[in-house]
């Protein structure tokens, strides 16, 4: 299994039959694929409205978050952004899914800009993750040149301190329990030792670590 | 009720070099290309552009960027058009990125009198730079001033000759926001229907707002 599907397979499984969810542009997005059967969520699109959907028709009046086509399902509601960030700053969006860049001891998170190389903005990230019951990084675990992104400290601009609740990641899931970062779950066939390996930051293990759940 | 109803030459007369306009429009969806297509017209410069994104560089307002003639940019995402990167970092243009859920908000203030909204967003990230955070009931926040401008330039699906504008699916976003914060409103109306049409129930931005309308 490809560690994107693998990563939004195991996201899926954190979210309840009808919670109010943002997912992220790219992987996040994936999550919504594998959801459990019985598990109906709502989709927030922070431009407005509730209720995103796949795109049938091409509607001129429809994008989603990143500006892209796409659907409403039946049921869906719009409303304008003051009222859509009131609904996310608010506490009415049960959790958020979103990547990072790099994620640190101390529950901050980094994911809207490497200084003199990608300024693109912050968008509604910085909003998102502030305000969401439930702050998800879905996030393959090291960098593309091989360096840890899970680390003791963020050296990139922070998108917001001390908010995330748990990183998936191809290799496993932390959580912060008590407010220390805890391996609860390693991928099949991962060993904790590659965990470590792999992890700049320092984490506590789990007593009753697992084997990651995939679902169905 | 007096019909607002214009044309693009009459309503480009109050176009100025040095104005700070905003913009309806996520990525493009909402923002209304005639009254850009005439801002880019006029040739006026060394424009303020508030608006939640600059687009990509051949939608919304990315022909503005792409013809020099900003001077300045607030905005939450301008990753989608390269142009804008380009610009700000040679030094051509200037930036201000604002989390959109504060930069909507900075905008809902500035139109409806309030010294400044309260936002937990941003703390501890660059964001915070230079601005006051204050504790309210043991939590902190920081204080957000408002935002206003010269003028304010629409895109409603629906209209009346008023300027009694319905909004469709997400493409309210800031549109009816921006109609209470800036001096003077342009909208641009797909759908021109007479004055009584318009069911009062479905008007997003009454006609006490607009100043001119213009018919797509």
């Amino acid at each position: 299994m490809h560690a994107k599907e693998l990563i939004a397979r195991r996201v899926a499984l954190e979210l309840n039959d009808g919670d109010i969810v943002n997912l992220g542009i790219g992987l996040p997005t994936m999550v919504a694929d594998y959801l459990p059967e019985g598990v109906s969520i709502t989709l927030q699109s922070e431009n407005g409205f509730l209720g995103l959907g796949p795109l049938h028709d091409t509607d001129p009046t429809v994008c989603n978050a990143g500006g892209q086509p796409c659907g409403m399902v039946p049921g869906a509601a719009t409303f304008d952004s003051s009222f859509s960030f009131a609904l996310i700053r608010g506490g009415h969006v049960d959790a958020c899914v979103l990547g990072g860049l790099q994620v640190d001891e101390g529950a901050n998170l980094a994911n809207w800009m490497v200084p003199g190389k990608m300024v693109p903005g912050m968008g509604g990230a910085m909003d998102l993750v502030v305000g969401s019951r439930k702050v998800i990084v879905a996030m393959e675990h090291c960098a593309r040149d091989g360096g840890a992104k899970i680390l003791p400290r963020c050296t990139l601009p922070l998108t917001a301190v001390n908010v995330v609740s748990m990183i998936v990641t191809e290799l496993g899931v932390f959580v912060f329990e008590e407010g220390k970062l805890t391996l609860t779950e390693l991928a099949p066939g991962v060993e904790l030792a590659t965990v470590r390996e792999k992890t700049g930051a320092a984490f506590a293990v789990a007593p009753d670590l697992c084997t990651m759940p995939l679902g169905v | 009720m007096k019909s607002k109803v214009t044309s693009l030459d009459t309503v480009a007369g109050v176009f100025r070099d040095g104005m700070s306009v905003m913009f309806g429009g996520f990525m493009g969806v909402g923002t209304p290309p005639l009254l850009i297509q005439a801002l880019l017209d006029s040739g006026v410069r060394d424009l303020t552009l508030i608006g939640n994104d600059t687009a990509f560089p051949d939608r919304g307002v990315g022909p503005l960027i792409g013809s020099g003639r900003v001077r300045r940019v607030i905005a939450s995402h301008i990753g989608l058009n390269p142009e804008t990167g380009r610009r700000m970092m040679a030094g051509e243009m200037e930036v201000e990125l604002v989390p959109q859920g504060t930069l909507i908000e900075r905008i809902r203030a500035g139109g409806a009198g309030l010294g400044g909204v309260l936002t937990p967003t941003g703390i501890g990230t660059v964001v915070e730079e230079g601005k006051q955070r204050l504790a309210i009931g043991g939590k902190d926040y920081l204080l957000e001033l408002p935002l206003r401008a010269d003028l304010a330039l629409l895109h409603a699906w629906e209209g009346d000759r008023a300027g009694n504008l319905y909004f469709r699916r997400s493409t309210r976003n800031f549109n009816p926001v921006i109609a209470l914060a800036a001096d003077y409103v342009m909208a641009q109306v797909d759908n021109l229907v007479a004055i009584g049409e318009l069911d009062p129930d479905r008007v997003a931005t009454p006609a006490a707002l607009v100043d001119a309308v213009i018919k797509s």
